[in-house]
């Protein structure tokens, strides 16, 4: 085993082993459980920063295990993954900071920061994956390691909640598995590689290929929350603040659009997809779902759910830059996108959580001049939401420049309408917010008010998000630079030679 | 010392010898069972271990015991799968002998009703022993009178056991279930005859080599189908499991389910791919394979409807059964060891998974007093790694990867996709989901801990009844990880049929 | 050959009977018999095949060591048989045999 194999593997048990450590501690060993928890983030990160140098270097990393003939399990730290998994690290090491303070006091906080830990070894594990095997088995792992924290609070309603998630993930990936085993029938074993399988097949078995790639999309669309495929998202709300963030942010939705990128760039591959002509199905599944997303959003009160609808609209961009897989820039601003939508949508939901944790506000018509009370939290809030709509210098706007530009440059005037009819839902629903919580008059007190201190609420709540949001306008303004995502989601697009 | 070489086909025999002795003795040392059981399957598990070292390192062997050669000797062999379900039944037997040790003394030690908890565990352990001898024979053995008489010692072995809780429905579901087993013996028996009389063999590997194929080996495989097919509990022959299963002792409910039931399936599928695959048509292949396909359905929908945990775990044993009737008609896409693989997979994930949901659910009686789905919430807060083991046991049932049981489903779909026989991927798809079902309904009941819940302090404890089902669970769901070391014992020692038959299977 | 022919049709006669009380009727002890019955219609045509008309070579001895086992087997599965339809007996509310029944508080004692 040389370093890199090796590096490879103590990614992933950086976070295993605090996980399975955490659940065995008591209850009351508040301490030490934060201690180990915070350690093995900053050494994943640590770790995955030394991946990145290394794949930036031109190193491979890559471990195979072979179970039966035609199946193995492949790890493999590509450009694409290290995007993926620098992205988890971060957002898990500020979430779980923010979930330190936000469980303060709750009750059973070892198994939830156990399942937290296994969460995120297992979401490192499908941007690791270098097959669709192993991709498949942290699927399927993630829909278990999350299930535990949507019910958490055990009330009927997240026990429904739960449930509903359950049958959508593992519909899907009843669905994907199929997919796979058929897709492996038809083309023979596929590692995720820049160009996919040989265009031979495609004239074969084109009707074939084309069925597998639609199964494949709804088997993964489940996850990325695709109409009309999303019921589970909304409902599971009910979990707790830092799992909504770890959810909608990092972990699920996340790693369903990642699997559409993985499909659409490594298994399938450009040429083929055009040959298939099947993409633009897959663009019209993402242009519905961003419109709807945007549509339901802005009948929302319930400002959780409000983000979750918005949450469903804004993944969908990364699928429709996929659709336009051809296009260097749609593909930049679809990649780039995974990480903007995850900085931005982290932030609101933290400060959705420091609301209701703080405040007791849960819903959008109790925040009249919410602002005065907590200006730095609505900052962030602010920033946030600006992002989504995708005003400059936010890293939004990037993401919806590229877009622009791609569909642009394929000759689709249309799709650049849709953006601009998207920002402008995107300004209908965040604007009367940001309106209400900095110039509306606040009329009653507030809903319960849970903390009273130095700052606007407790230190751990609030620096996640402000941290955030200071990315958010960082890496949109300085996102020619040398580092930042956007730099690395070029250096992606060259490696796959577009 | 020619005895103690490595090649010697003698020692196949130690996995029979060694629990039959101790079982022996179990009743004349009636203090010390537990060390002598202890020391069987410890032995047992080890000679297993030496078997597939032997099979590699020489491939298959025979062996007649004293000398006596077929057709009135005892002639046992060594091959692939043969090793491989020893190994399931060793580890398994091990698990389940220190479980069941936990379980008695908890319930010796409990105030109230000790003389009977201690009757029970003096006649368990002999019985058990038995019964693991039995197994070991049916395994091991070459010749099709013997593999009856291994049937029978199962049959009687493993009704008494689950008579021993004396419940009266207990007893009911036992006798029940001792007339199923005698029936469908005495129909393995007729088929004997009918075999024996139109061939005149007994001996597997000559029956094997047998071109004859009239309609007295049909109706000789007709009848011990069918009679093998009563003992494995497929639907609609299914109506003596769940209660039996569901209301033995813990441990015995683990046997039955874990081993039992894979003794006779393991011969079923033996005849019918081994020594008989010349006479077996497509339709019949196609027969055993609906049945299969009922069995999945309606054992996961039953499931889904009980209201008592072990009736549901009984239940999904039910519906697990059928994945290894489905590989019957998907087994022409595919070579023989192939065909093994599924059903060595399938098995060994089925038989670690379930005696740890037994277990575990045998934990859970023994601490609440119940098993109503209904009224175990907050579970975890008092037992949290019987919880864990359940759990990863249900994750083995409902086929996620990487357990054996994805393994097996994996080459499932594969051929049934390759084959375009699509109706398989649903059925397979189907009691999938339903097993996710059954599996979280429970589940998501024993992790939540609602607001304001008190957990129930526990006054005992005993490691033994956690951490063996644990490991178990563990075993189920890491099988997939070995999965090449399996696949390569399997094509070390099996006889490849398309030597024998040109043409492969029909 | 008729000879064989005859003692098989009986045997498979008796197998026959055997099974349809076992199915049919619900009684413990009938079911027992009835498996008894069954057992016995087997050995019938097992030893019908060890037949040899005189002077046309030697009788085959298989057969009937299988017989022998087999008998073995028979009686041991049916005295264990016996005692649990006793146990049911004891235990069950139906109380087929009609004798008197069993009080609850003897049934512990039983167990």
């Amino acid at each position: 085993m040389n370093w890199e194999q090796l590096l490879l593997v103590s990614i992933l048990l950086s976070s295993l082993i605090p996980g399975i450590i955490i659940f065995g501690l008591p209850e009351e060993r508040h301490r030490l459980r934060t201690i180990l928890n915070l350690c093995g983030a900053v050494v994943k990160i640590s770790l995955i920063v030394i991946m990145d140098i290394g794949i930036y270097l031109g190193h491979t990393f890559e471990i195979r295990m072979p179970l039966i003939p035609g199946v193995e399990l492949l790890l493999n730290g590509d450009p694409l993954s290290a995007l993926f998994a620098t992205l988890s690290s971060v957002l898990w090491l500020l979430t779980t900071i923010y979930a330190v303070g936000y469980l303060e006091d709750s009750p059973n906080r070892s198994h939830f920061f156990g399942y937290f830990s296994l969460c995120v070894t297992v979401t490192i594990g499908i941007a690791l994956a270098g097959n669709l095997v192993t991709f498949l088995l942290f699927y399927e792992m993630l829909t278990l390691t999350t299930y535990p924290l949507v019910i958490h609070r055990g009330t009927d309603k997240s026990l429904r909640a739960g449930r509903n998630y359950l049958i959508y993930a593992f519909s899907g990936g009843a669905v994907f598995l199929i997919a796979v085993i058929w897709l492996q029938n038809v083309v023979g074993p596929v590692d995720f590689s820049a160009t996919g399988f040989s265009p031979g097949f495609t004239d074969s078995h084109g009707t074939v290929l084309a069925l597998i790639f639609v199964l494949l999309i709804l088997g993964i669309g489940v996850k990325a929350a695709l109409v009309p495929l999303h019921g589970w998202l909304p409902q599971a709300m009910v979990a707790p603040a830092p799992v909504s963030a770890l959810l909608h942010a990092v972990a699920v939705v996340k790693a369903g659009a990642f699997g559409i990128v993985r499909i659409v760039l490594d298994v399938y591959g450009a040429q083929n997809l055009l040959l298939l002509g099947v993409l633009p199905l897959l663009g019209g599944i993402a242009t519905i779902t961003i419109l709807y997303g945007s549509l339901r959003a802005l009948q929302q009160d319930n400002l959780k759910r409000l983000l979750a609808f918005s949450t469903i609209s804004q993944v969908s961009y990364i699928a429709l830059g996929m659709s336009l897989v051809d296009q260097p820039l749609a593909v930049i601003g679809g990649l780039v996108h995974l990480v903007h939508q995850g900085l931005m949508k982290i932030t609101l939901f933290f400060c959705a959580g420091n609301l209701a944790e703080t405040l007791g506000i849960h819903h959008i018509s109790k925040m009249n001049g919410v602002a005065r009370r907590m200006p730095l939290t609505m900052a962030a809030f602010t920033i946030g939401a600006l992002g989504m709509i995708g005003i400059p210098p936010t890293v939004g706007f990037v993401s919806k420049w590229y877009l622009g530009l791609g569909s642009l440059a394929a000759g689709n005037w249309w799709l650049l309408g849709i953006l601009a009819i998207s920002s402008l839902l995107n300004g209908c629903y965040f604007l009367p917010i940001l309106i209400r919580a900095w110039f509306g008059k606040q009329q009653e007190s507030w809903p319960e008010e849970l903390y009273v201190g130095r700052f606007e609420t407790r230190l751990m709540l609030l620096l996640p998000p402000l941290i955030t949001a200071f990315t958010v306008m960082a890496a949109g303004a300085v996102a020619n630079a040398q580092i930042s995502p956007l730099a690395w989601v070029r250096f992606i697009v060259r490696e796959y030679g577009l | 010392m020619i005895f103690l070489n490595v090649d010697n086909p003698s020692w196949m025999i130690t996995p029979i010898i060694v629990p039959l002795t101790a079982g022996l003795l179990c009743f004349l040392f009636q203090r010390k069972t537990f060390a002598i059981a202890l020391s069987a399957v410890l032995v047992n598990l080890l000679a297993a271990c030496f078997l597939i070292g032997q099979l590699l390192t020489c491939g298959p062997m025979r062996y007649s015991m004293g000398g006596w050669q077929a057709p009135l000797g005892i002639t046992l062999r060594t091959d692939g799968p043969a090793v491989l379900m020893l190994l399931m039944t060793g580890v398994t037997g091990f698990a389940i002998t220190l479980y069941a040790r936990g379980y008695f003394s908890f319930r010796i030690d409990d105030p109230g009703g000790t003389d009977r908890h201690q009757q029970q565990q003096r006649y368990f352990w002999p019985l058990w022993l038995l019964l693991l001898a039995g197994l070991n024979g049916l395994f091991l053995s070459n010749d099709i009178f013997n593999l009856y008489i291994t049937l029978e010692i199962i049959g009687i072995s493993a009704a008494s056991l689950a008579a021993l809780s004396g419940k009266p429905a207990a007893r009911l579901a036992s006798f029940r279930y001792l007339l199923s087993s005698l029936l469908g013996s005495l129909t393995f028996l007729l088929g004997i005859v009918f075999l024996y009389k139109s061939c005149g063999l007994l001996d597997l590997d000559l029956l094997r080599n047998l071109t004859e194929n009239g309609p007295g080996v049909r109706a000789a495989l007709a009848l011990m189908s069918v009679g093998l097919l009563l003992k494995t509990a497929l639907v609609p022959m299914h109506f003596w499991l769940p209660p039996a299963h569901a209301n033995a002792l813990a441990p015995v409910s683990a046997i039955l389910s874990a081993l039992v039931i894979k003794g006779s399936f393991y011969l079923l599928f033996r005849l019918w791919f081994e020594v008989f695959a010349s006479s077996i048509t497509t339709e019949a292949l196609n027969v055993m394979g609906g049945l299969g396909a009922g069995a999945i359905l309606w054992g996961a929908i039953q499931a889904m409807r009980q209201h008592r945990l072990k009736l549901m775990v009984a239940y999904s044993t039910v519906s697990q059964l059928g994945y290894l009737f489905v590989a019957f008609p998907l087994s022409r896409a595919a070579d023989n060891a192939q065909v093994w693989s599924i059903v060595i997979f399938m098995a060994m994930a089925h038989a670690c998974a379930k005696s740890a949901m037994f277990m575990s659910a045998g934990t859970i009686f023994l601490h609440f007093g119940h098993d109503r789905i209904q009224d175990l919430t907050g579970v975890r807060a008092s037992l949290p790694i019987t919880v864990l083991a359940y759990g990863i046991a249900g994750v083995t049932l409902m086929g996620l990867p990487p357990s054996g049981a994805f393994i097996a489903k994996w080459l499932l779909l594969s051929w049934a996709l390759a084959s375009c026989q699509w109706w398989w991927v649903l059925v397979i798809i189907a009691g999938s989901a339903m097993a996710m079902i059954y599996v979280f309904r429970v589940i998501s009941r024993f992790i939540v801990i609602p607001e304001g819940f008190s957990s129930q302090k526990l006054e005992f404890h005993s490691r033994l009844l956690e951490w063996p089902a644990l490991a178990l669970a563990l075993i189920s769901l890491l099988l997939g990880l070995v999965a090449p070391w399996l696949l390569h014992i399997l094509a070390k020692g099996s006889i490849d049929l398309t030597q024998i038959l040109p043409g492969g299977l029909p | 050959m008729i000879t064989t022919l005859l003692y098989s049709m009986t045997g498979l006669i008796l197998f026959g009977m055997g099974l349809f009380t076992l199915i049919v009727h619900s009684h413990p002890l009938r079911k027992i018999l009835a498996v008894n019955v069954m057992s016995t219609g087997v050995f019938l045509i097992l030893i019908a095949t060890a037949y040899t008309p005189l002077g046309q070579g030697e009788v085959d001895p298989v057969p009937h060591a299988m017989v022998l086992t087999g008998i073995v087997v028979s009686v041991s599965v049916t005295a264990l048989a016996l005692i649990l339809a006793c146990r049911v007996q004891e235990t069950s509310n139906l109380d087929l045999l009609k004798k008197k029944t069993v009080p609850e508080t003897a049934k512990e004692s039983t167990t």
